[in-house]
């Protein structure tokens, strides 16, 4: 299985989704409505990503970036998934059930950017105290007690 | 934070001193500050008796946010706060950091930095492997292995800090290569320290793992299926432990893993003597990898030449290295300035954690220890 | 020679020709309950030096080397800080049960000490059900530390002492079977009849190897009755913090502490005095001159030499193996010394009968 294998499934499957393979890995960029049935097809089928290493989130001012990092103990190839989601209200489905490690990284990511997974079996604050304010990973973010400005 | 009563979900009615209603189940608190969480992790359980029902990590008690604080480092700077996250393995962390720099830089290191950083990585992994040998021990009740083991772990600080200044949180690894020349002394006192260590290590299996009471601890506790390891995102030798190929170095090799002869450990039982047997023979391995470059340190820089400022180039670079507890990920996303625009690590304990609930309940309180022990998790690396 | 009975005899002897009957025993009471408080005393200093000692080299370390020679005055030097310190009564706790429970633990430890032979004929209470009694008062020692740990109204506690207790009542029958094997061979209860019959060799020798097996259990027993590691299910720090005694401080916890080592102790002088002799020198049958040069060896020293090898040996113990798991250590004792210990009881009665023993 090649980056080129991966591109035209996925084409078939999604034919919205755009594609960068500049970088190491080949980018998925989805729509975030789309990413429940598209995970269920990427664990579930032949391709067969069992293996989830980074759920993470990057906040791009205008909007937030969901980044998922999937590889397979079977054929050892990455692919990379992103979904941009509403920075007033970012919402997306869970996948902590097909990939168990992300029950915990979307609650990380829940506690430090504000991002709602839908469906989640628990979702809570994972570091922080269940009153704080604010996503302290976000770049707007202001601490005036703790964070000293560069 | 949690008073004892919030913490268990609202449904439930509880008394005050956090026993729930009718069900003879009761709810303990196992940490912040406890024996056997080494650290400041703090687990929620639910007791019937001495069975475990149910745990809940809460963690966030040493959490620095170093996410946070590298989005306002330079690239030279932001490694030195990484050695404080895996703590026991910091030349690996700073080995990723540097790594992932590279990449973005498209810098070519110098043969003689990437043997040092391999010997360096490996004797990291045996003092890691060595003290998580005599927590564990001492986890399950034995207090004298934590003594043989620190003996041992001695003469790498030792090692150590006459090269890199310093025995804790190294700081060695610099983008381009290592930051000073190894010490004259360190090929000898290595050579040394190797030697001492292949006859000590037998001394730690007469000790520990024959003991019978030890097996009977540890065999059939903490089961964790391939599946399951998989799924849970588990590396290092908690997934080794359960016969998971998951070993970076031999799977995309980086530096010179590919040149050296050594085997990745594989138990397939999956339970915590699966996982300690792992570890122990993983130390032989690495002996074995600085027994192969020890005496062929080739000549050269140790640096390779670097801009005083360094600029990655607009894009997102990952690199993934094994630590002692695992695959630790370095994710980097660039806007092409002098600090990184966001930076993720992805720690090996942070999802061996999330595994340890599925492996304990329906086990005794004592099985906890033992498993969490194989289970090596070092506090500021979850909470980073 | 040297001799402890002499010293007991003269004082005897010098009480009856100044006071009247009355008197004496009264002033003999005072006399032991001091020597028996300044024991207690020194036993635990002693004791807590030792096992700290003995930690250090089974750990290649020194010890405490930094108060008095060697660190002699280290024990009493944290003795004193702990009486100086707050003895905290928690809010939730019941007060009078937790301020009750050290004191219950430390004089079942010191009742133990009555019935013991240090020397010959000496001895505070030679009482003819010697060997009932003290398995009689060993086990109220239980009730204490229950008492503790449903006092603190902790939960680390309850849980310490709930395992305690099960422990202690399970290993009580392995205990008390494999003292039984020796009274059947002796035919008595009393502890100076024992130590008498062991004259000409003893019980562990006389007695073969189900002699040898019942010692073997007994102390394994022993060790778990005093809540040792590998038995230190109701303390077990890494699993409950410090079990039932995690809300004692000062010197309530200190009295928990002296009581564990004082039973230690104790533990170790019946297992001296029921199979190694206790104070008979080592005696082979009739190598007269062997055994007169054994004789010169005052018999306290005997005493002690045995007992404190016995402590070294539960020491030794706690700072080689790990700990067990609670329901392993019920299935150590319920499904295998248990009925070992009864397959050797029914062994050395019939040895008794037919007089196989020497």
């Amino acid at each position: 299985m090649t980056k080129e294998y991966f591109r035209e499934y996925f084409t078939a499957l999604l034919p919205t989704a755009s594609f960068d393979e500049s970088g190491e890995w080949l980018n998925v960029q989805i729509q975030p409505e789309q990413w429940r049935s598209f995970a269920l097809e990427l664990r579930q089928s032949e391709l067969n990503f069992n293996y989830l290493f980074c759920l993470t989130c990057i906040d791009w001012k205008t909007h937030l970036t969901m980044v998922y990092h999937l590889s397979s103990t079977v054929h050892r190839q990455t692919v990379v998934i992103k979904a941009n989601l509403n920075r007033d209200s970012p919402e997306i489905e869970t996948v902590s059930d097909l990939w168990r490690t992300a029950e915990f990284h979307e609650r990380e990511v829940y506690d430090l950017f504000g991002v709602k997974f839908l469906n989640h079996p628990d979702l809570r604050r994972l570091i922080l105290e269940d009153d704080f304010s604010g996503y302290p990973l976000r770049k707007d973010f202001e601490d005036p007690i703790n964070m000293i400005k560069l | 934070m949690y008073t004892e009563t919030q913490i268990v979900h609202n449904n439930t009615k509880t008394t005050v001193d956090g026993a729930l209603d009718g069900t003879g189940e009761m709810v303990i608190n196992v940490g912040p500050q406890h024996p056997a969480t080494h650290g400041v992790l703090h687990l929620v359980i639910t007791l019937n008796g001495e069975t475990i029902k149910k745990l809940e990590p809460h963690l966030g008690y040493i959490h620095r946010s170093i996410e946070k604080m590298c989005e306002s480092l330079s690239y030279r700077q932001f490694i030195y706060v990484t050695s404080r996250m895996d703590y026991l393995s910091s030349h690996i962390n700073n080995h990723a950091c540097a790594l992932t720099v590279e990449k973005g830089l498209q810098l070519e290191i110098p043969p003689r930095a990437q043997v040092i950083r391999v010997l360096m990585d490996e004797l990291t992994r045996i003092a890691s492997h060595e003290l998580w040998w005599g927590a564990m021990a001492m986890d399950l009740g034995a207090f004298t292995p934590f003594f043989y083991a620190f003996r041992e772990r001695e003469t790498i600080t030792d090692i150590m800090e006459e090269t890199c200044g310093a025995r804790l949180t190294m700081n060695y690894m610099v983008p381009g290569g290592v930051m000073y020349d190894i010490h004259p002394n360190f090929q000898r006192r290595v050579k040394d320290f190797i030697t001492l260590f292949k006859s000590k290590i037998d001394e730690y299996n007469d000790l520990v793992t024959g003991n019978i009471i030890f097996q009977n601890r540890m065999k059939g506790v903490g089961k964790l299926s391939a599946e399951d390891a998989i799924s849970f995102g588990c590396t290092g030798p908690v997934a080794r432990g359960s016969g998971v190929k998951s070993d970076i170095r031999k799977l995309f090799p980086y530096e010179v893993y590919d040149k050296v002869e050594f085997d990745e450990i594989l138990e397939t039982e999956g339970d915590s003597f699966a996982r300690y047997m792992v570890r122990i023979r993983e130390m032989h391995q690495s002996v074995r990898i600085i027994e192969q470059l020890i005496d062929n340190i080739p000549e050269g820089d140790f640096q390779a030449k670097t801009k005083a400022v360094l600029k990655l180039p607009k894009g997102e670079f990952y690199t993934r290295v094994e630590t002692a507890r695992g695959e630790l990920g370095v994710y980097i996303v660039s806007e092409g300035g002098t600090t990184p625009y966001r930076i993720k690590f992805r720690s090996p304990g942070f999802s061996n954690l999330s595994a340890l609930e599925h492996m304990v309940v329906g086990s005794k309180l004592g099985d906890l220890m033992a498993t969490m022990g194989t289970l090596d998790l070092v506090i500021p690396d979850i909470d980073r | 020679m040297f001799s402890l009975e002499g010293l007991t005899n003269s004082l005897q002897q010098w009480l009856n020709a100044h006071f009247s009957s009355t008197w004496v025993l009264v002033i003999e009471s005072l006399l032991v309950i001091l020597l028996a408080i300044t024991l207690f005393a020194i036993l635990g200093l002693v004791l807590v030096l030792m096992e700290r000692k003995v930690a250090a080299h089974m750990q290649i370390r020194l010890g405490p080397n930094r108060v008095g020679p060697m660190g002699m005055f280290q024990t009493t030097a944290d003795t004193l800080k702990l009486i100086m310190k707050e003895g905290l009564t928690p809010d939730g706790a019941d007060k009078f049960l937790f301020n009750l429970a050290p004191f219950v633990v430390m004089i079942v430890a010191m009742l133990l000490l009555a019935p013991i032979p240090f020397a010959q004929n000496f001895q505070i209470w030679d009482i003819n059900i010697g060997v009932l009694f003290v398995s009689a008062v060993s086990s109220i020692s239980v009730i204490g530390i229950l008492m503790a740990g449903w006092a603190s109204n902790n939960k680390y506690s309850l849980l310490g002492a709930m395992r305690s207790g099960a422990q202690i009542v399970s290993y009580e029958l392995s205990a008390g079977l494999s003292i039984i094997t020796i009274v059947v061979l002796t035919g008595s209860l009393q502890l100076s009849d024992i130590v008498s019959s062991q004259q000409n060799g003893w019980w562990i020798f006389k007695g073969h190897i189900p002699a040898f097996i019942a010692f073997v259990i007994f102390i394994i027993a022993v060790t778990a009755e005093t809540n040792r590691a590998p038995f230190d299910m109701a303390e077990a720090e890494s699993e409950l913090t410090a079990g039932f005694h995690t809300e004692y401080s000062g010197m309530k916890f200190a009295l928990f502490f002296l009581a564990e080592y004082i039973n230690i102790f104790i533990v170790c002088a019946i297992g001296a005095t029921l199979f190694l002799g206790g104070w008979m020198p080592l005696h082979i049958g009739n190598l007269e001159g062997f055994n007169h040069i054994m004789d010169y060896i005052p018999s306290s020293v005997w005493f002690f030499g045995k007992v404190f090898f016995l402590i070294f040996l539960i020491m030794w113990f706690r700072w080689t193996f790990p700990r067990l798991r609670i329901d392993q250590l019920l299935n150590l004792e319920w499904k295998y010394l248990l009925p070992i210990s009864m397959l050797n009881l029914l062994l050395v009665t019939i040895m008794a009968i037919m007089g196989w023993h020497f």
